[in-house]
């Protein structure tokens, strides 16, 4: 074959591989352009030849046993399932912490209203202590402002984890696959399992709703 | 000069519950004519409604950020004048620079208290 009718077979052949693959080659891949290509060779194969091939062969092993391991940790699960749920949790926190600032304040603004028509001596009083429970009613936004930042650096994580698993392609799909079965066939609820914590708003039951949960067995 | 404890004040945050704080404590301290905003658009939309004795901002706010109301406020030779004190949870030194340079009066840094809220009133309108 003309040299450069081999040069375009080749470059056609990496093309075609790149396009199938997402991800870096494969070690078959590798292992199939470096056969075609020593395949095409004329004459005896030097032992400068049979080195990189060797060598290439190392190396696309590496990056199996690298993309295996790295499919193995199910880093999909982190951004997919941990990290949502944390960034959610976080965002509950944020509100509630408001919602509970706003019943205080309204309280507060109550008791200052009242304190209006006391003496002054007592009223003077009051509205030190009213005071004090406006100032400390800062935290909500000091808190809001942590939490969101940490949300903010969640998020980051996860976008680069999206990536890192994009790069990985089909390995991390099938070490998902083979994973999600076999917890389904665990899935028994143990006591550890049901230690849950606080639900998010929407996901938990009310107190009406567990009592007539709880009516339901008698 | 006394200061006119009726005179119209601007308090802008994003935050509820902090405009509800400062509104609080400046009623505790007399000035009981506040307006709020939750961020600087509304802000500077509502400065160019009616005149405003002082502005009291956060500066971490969206669309519009303090700082940029401020700079704006300071561009803009109608509502140049007028008294601008930053609230912020922003601390850094670079943030404090920034505004100064922007023309800021005053700089409060979140959390704060009763006390230093009327000291910068103060240092920045004069004893009341």
């Amino acid at each position: 074959m003309p040299a450069a009718a081999h040069d375009a077979s080749l470059s056609a052949r990496l093309d075609a591989a790149r396009r199938e693959a997402e991800a870096p080659l494969t070690r078959d891949d590798v292992a199939a352009i470096i056969a075609e290509v020593v395949g095409s060779m004329e004459g005896d194969i030097s032992a400068l030849d049979l080195k990189i091939y060797q060598e290439l062969e190392a190396l696309a092993r590496y990056i199996q046993s690298a993309k295996a391991e790295l499919a193995a940790i199910r880093a999909d699960r982190i951004g997919q399932e941990y990290i949502l749920s944390a960034t959610d949790e976080l965002d509950a926190v944020v509100n509630a912490t408001e919602e509970a600032t706003g019943q205080i304040l309204d309280a507060a603004e109550t008791i200052q209203t009242i304190a209006e028509s006391l003496d002054e001596p007592t009223r003077d009083r009051i509205v030190e202590l009213v005071t004090g429970i406006f100032e400390a009613s800062n935290f909500q936004d000091i808190t809001g402002q942590r939490i969101t930042k940490v949300v903010t650096t969640l998020k980051h994580i996860e976008v680069k984890i999206d990536a890192m698993l994009n790069a990985l392609g089909q390995e991390v799909e099938r070490v998902r696959s083979q994973a999600d079965a076999a917890e389904t066939k665990g899935a028994l609820a143990d006591d550890k399992s049901l230690l849950n914590g606080p639900q998010l708003p929407g996901n938990a039951n009310d107190q009406a709703e567990i009592d007539r949960l709880l009516a339901s067995f008698d | 000069m006394a200061v006119d404890m009726t005179m119209p004040i601007l308090i802008v945050d994003d935050y509820k519950t902090m405009l509800r704080i400062i509104r609080n404590l400046l009623k505790q301290l007399g000035f009981e004519n506040v307006d709020d905003a939750a961020d600087g658009s509304q802000a500077l939309q509502k400065m160019r409604e009616k005149p405003y004795g002082l502005v009291i901002s956060d500066w971490n706010m969206e669309p519009m950020t303090g700082l940029q109301l401020l700079r704006e406020v300071r561009s803009d030779k109608k509502l140049a004048a007028v008294p601008f004190i930053m609230i912020t949870a922003e601390s850094k030194t670079e943030n404090v620079v920034a505004a100064k340079e922007a023309g800021v009066n005053n700089y409060i840094v979140k959390p704060f208290n009763a006390a230093t809220l009327k000291s910068k009133l103060v240092s920045v309108l004069g004893n009341f």
